[in-house]
């Protein structure tokens, strides 16, 4: 018998056993876009198929953190920036996990950076939202790396010199496979868009506008916007890196001008995750790492059996 | 005179083949039946600069490099590429001549390559040798390896050489070299071993007295690193994911697990830095495979989040610490054993962690193993802390050893079948894993893991209820934290249960006046100096500490009880294991002098002798240019 039954069990799935039973007051202010990529999570996981029980939802530090919170799977809340790394190894440990990432956009892009650069590159299979609201909303509204060149903050009193982060462009010259921006204020798209970047067998990059009432005052900041793929004006075939390049840029620039772009701006499903090429090069076991622990009739090989050449 | 030992040293520049051939020489004797123990040193540099491997072997035991050394085989630096003068590499070309000297005890022979070395270059050299006695053979090993192969071989007719001149036979010789040797460069290297062999019979009278020991083992041994034993202890044990970023001296450990783990099936993954390689750790073990990283000192200090999540969360992982000299990048390839105070108080909070000390190779791979296991059983995380030297010193070891059966049990975590009754939240489906309900509890709350039926719960570095949600209640925060802290009473009270497990190493007579003191690395050379002392008609005895936390107690406070005073014998500038035995046990100030060593290089036995004459006699002045007396609190 598997130790782990919870995985890859069929039935139909009701977004409702995503909400905890004992589920703590949210901590979010009133309006808050988070509130937004919680509906848009549960609402999605019915749709992917995945129980709470095969779930690992891991979170960094700040408001996004605390996700899980109000999130029912397995879940693991750690430090600022570290998401990924823990995340990674859970899968890589155990693949049939539904392993999902997630953080804001100064513990992802800033604290988080290299991991998140690295990540990409390996096209781990996991999801990895990133509740982008361009300030620091824990600590009290310092800038972030998304905020606009310009923003004024109490750490920054005379207006940032810094041009933000390009999330998207990062993600894709880094290596991630299937790039996505969606916004709270839109939740059919940010549900569709979280289903498919879960499907989807690699590193999938979902930068989540969401709005902050309470350190950038303008709670609306991400209305209207316009879905790249619903528009006739933004043709373009999101499995071709230089035009998703482009249009990635277009996304990056307008924002700044208030213009907001949403949509799947990426999507290569060719290319291997990160779990596959090492099973192919053999540095990884076919088998779940994991369920080892409980196989009564492995054998497990000893050193003794490297000593020939120490004699 | 004879001696009983040979303590072979062959210098070089760091890339000429030194450490490969000096492995296949140091096997070759204890295939002849001698215990053997090797040390390493060597430049941070990749190519070219001094570097020397000594090989020590005897008939009984040994455990330490010896004092000095009777047998110098220098290569010259053939890396060395700016003999401009006043360069800062200037004088490299004959440094593992002229560098090794001082070290060379009387009546020692002397090989070196005039391939390379200008003997006229070493001004003093023919004063120096015939005030010591010493017996020099400028010998053209170059040529000789030019003509029957390449240059790098002169390694080989440097031991073709010393065979010659110590009476060996070279049977072991050719059987190690024929296993370690690819077809078209053996049978080059074969010829030149020979060539050189007969050529010293033949052209040379020897009037020395230094030949090879003659010894005998009852059973097989293997020639194993501090390194191979992390390595292996932790392969034993079921460690199936390690995750690092290269770093000297920890490249050791990582390097071996990395060759070996696919070939056990499990995973080995190179990452951005060291904050990822803890986390990722974390990871793995968060999802059920016993995972281990490791550092350095500098990017140790990196894993010091990651840390203290594995504790807050009470996930177990496994980290080797192996140290250098710092601060910071401080001596990259020497040792030191000054991150003690880095290694038990690093991370933010009263924080908890297992701490294990290791002095030799087969105690590295025995330490590892527990480390392990007290890791996953009390779900906190472990370190094993070595160093330099102990990374890349080998002994032998009788290969019986190794035959032991494995631990894949990865301690406190429920079946789904256990979860069925396990405490849940009534409101939903959560386990309440952190669910304190047993007054016995010894502070372990068995976990589940991701995946299984019905074991939901969230794990957080902040502070957190049963089911592990964010709480901030006082009363909460003082139950959860006090069954933190009794984890490490819970396992101190396991080791102290069962004596046979004790990690201290007890050495000299059971009952005596004085007594020394060391933990790590350092234990070797201290045993060395107790048998010394004692021959010389002290009264001490010693012990070898590899528990750092939890401390061991009773065995400390028994153990300075019984003795006037003791030496505190460590490789740090600041007394850092003074400082933690007299903050554990609160007394023996007064009884505890330091005997520190900072410059790189490990302690000899020598050093140690004088130290305890000087601090027994009231002495404050260091027994050497390069240690320093600490006197105790009121001298």
């Amino acid at each position: 018998m598997s130790a782990f039954n919870a995985i890859g069990e069929e039935r139909e799935i009701d977004r409702e056993e995503f909400t905890p039973g004992i589920e703590p007051q949210p901590t979010w202010c009133p309006g808050c876009g988070d509130f937004g990529v919680l509906k848009a999570l549960k609402q999605a996981m019915p749709e992917v198929g995945r129980t709470p029980d095969e779930t690992l939802l891991v979170t960094g530090i700040g408001c996004s953190g605390k996700l899980n919170s109000y999130f029912e799977s397995y879940g693991f809340h750690t430090i600022h920036g570290r998401s990924l790394p823990v995340a990674r190894a859970a899968k890589l440990a155990n693949p049939g996990l539904e392993v999902i990432a997630a953080g804001g956009d100064g513990d992802g892009y800033g604290i988080g950076g290299n991991h998140f650069m690295h990540t990409a590159r390996e096209n781990h299979d996991m999801t990895y939202i990133v509740f982008n609201n361009e300030i620091f909303g824990l600590t009290k509204g310092q800038t972030s790396p998304t905020s606009p060149k310009g923003h004024k903050s109490k750490t920054q009193p005379s207006g940032s010199a810094k041009d933000p982060i390009r999330p998207l462009s990062l993600s894709l010259t880094s290596g991630a496979s299937y790039i996505a921006r969606t916004a709270a204020v839109n939740p059919n798209q940010a549900k569709q868009i979280l289903a498919e970047a879960m499907e989807h067998d690699g590193f999938a990059h979902v930068d989540f506008l969401t709005q902050c009432p309470t350190w950038n005052k303008d709670a609306k900041q991400y209305v209207p916007y316009i879905d790249v793929q619903e528009s006739e004006d933004y043709d373009f075939d999101v499995h071709d890196r230089d035009e998703a390049a482009a249009m990635m840029r277009e996304a990056e620039d307008s924002l700044n001008e208030g213009t907001v772009l949403t949509g799947r701006f990426y999507a290569d499903d060719e290319r291997p995750s990160y779990q596959e090429e090492k099973i192919a090069i053999g540095e990884m076991p076919e088998e779940p790492l994991a369920e080892r622990y409980f196989d009564d009739d492995y054998e497990w090989e000893r050193s003794a059996d490297l000593l020939d050449r120490h004699k | 005179m004879a001696e009983n030992e040979l303590i072979w040293r062959i210098a070089g520049g760091s890339g000429d083949g030194i450490d490969s051939t000096s492995q296949n020489f140091a096997k070759a004797l204890m295939r002849s039946g001698l215990n053997v123990f090797t040390h390493r040193h060597y430049p941070s540099r990749i190519r070219g600069g001094h570097t020397y491997v000594e090989i020590r072997a005897k008939d009984e035991s040994v455990n330490s490099r010896g004092d000095g050394y009777n047998f110098l085989l220098a290569l010259g630096d053939s890396f060395a590429r700016n003999p401009k003068e006043g360069a800062y590499y200037g004088d490299e070309e004959v440094k593992p001549l002229t560098e090794n000297l001082d070290d060379l005890r009387e009546g020692g022979i002397i090989v070196y390559d005039t391939g390379l070395i200008d003997p006229d270059d070493v001004p003093d050299l023919d004063e120096r040798a015939e005030e010591n006695n010493w017996h020099v053979f400028g010998i053209d090993l170059r040529s000789m390896a030019r003509e029957h192969g390449r240059e790098v071989m002169r390694n080989t007719a440097g031991i073709g050489v010393t065979a010659a001149l110590l009476d060996m036979d070279l049977d072991e010789m050719e059987n190690l070299m024929e296993s370690a040797m690819p077809e078209k460069i053996l049978e080059p290297n074969l010829t030149i071993l020979h060539e050189a062999y007969e050529m010293m019979q033949e052209e040379y009278e020897f009037d020395h007295e230094l030949r090879v020991p003659q010894g005998e083992h009852e059973e097989d041994q293997v020639l194993i690193s501090g390194s191979n034993g992390v390595a292996y202890g932790a392969l034993d044990e079921g460690c199936r994911f390690i995750a690092g970023y290269p770093m000297t001296p920890w490249t050791d450990v990582f390097t071996i697990m990395s060759q070996h783990l696919p070939e056990f099936g499990g995973i080995s993954e190179q990452v951005e830095d060291e904050i990822a390689a803890a986390a990722l750790a974390l990871g793995a073990s968060h999802a059920g495979v016993k995972a281990m990283s490791g550092s350095s000192g500098g990017g140790f200090a990196l894993m010091s989040e990651p840390l203290g999540l594995a504790e807050m969360s009470e996930t177990p992982i496994v980290l080797v610490e192996a140290m250098r000299a710092g601060p910071s990048t401080g001596l990259p390839t020497k040792p030191e054993q000054g991150d003690l105070e880095h290694v038990l108080y690093s991370s933010q909070g009263d924080s908890n962690r297992l701490v294990f000390a290791p002095s030799t190779p087969s105690e590295a791979y025995d330490q590892t193993r527990k480390a392990f296991e007290l890791a996953y059983e009390y779900q906190m995380p472990a370190i094993v802390v070595i160093d330099q030297k102990l990374s890349g010193e080998n002994e032998n070891v009788p290969e019986s050893f190794f035959d032991r059966e494995p631990n894949p049990d990865l301690g406190s975590v429920l079946t789904e079948e256990e979860l069925e009754d396990a405490p849940h939240d009534p409101s939903g489906g959560t386990f309440n894993r952190f669910s304190h309900d047993d007054p016995e509890d010894d502070g372990v709350r068995p976990r589940s893991l991701p995946g299984q039926k019905g074991g939901r719960f969230l794990v957080t570095g902040n502070e957190h209820n049963e089911a592990g949600h964010i709480e901030e209640d006082p009363d909460n925060r003082v139950i959860q934290m006090d069954l933190r802290m009794k984890k490490l009473e819970s396992v101190r009270s396991e080791l102290d249960s069962d004596p046979e497990s004790s990690h201290q190493t007890y050495f000299g007579p059971d009952e005596a006046d004085y007594g020394i003191v060391t933990w790590g690395s350092s234990q070797g050379a201290v045993e060395e100096a107790v048998d010394r002392l004692n021959d010389d008609g002290h009264s001490v005895k010693a012990v070898g500490v590899s528990d750092l936390m939890p401390y061991p107690e009773e065995e400390m406070t028994a153990f300075l009880e019984s003795v006037d005073e003791a030496l505190v014998v460590e490789m740090n500038a600041t007394a850092q294991f003074r400082g933690l035995t007299q903050k554990e046990l609160g007394q023996f100030g007064e009884k505890l002098t330091s005997l520190l060593k900072y410059d790189g290089n490990p302690f000899e036995p020598a050093e140690i002798v004088e130290g305890f004459e000087l601090q027994i006699n009231g002495g404050t002045d260091a027994p050497s240019a390069n240690t320093r007396l600490e006197p105790a609190i009121g001298d």
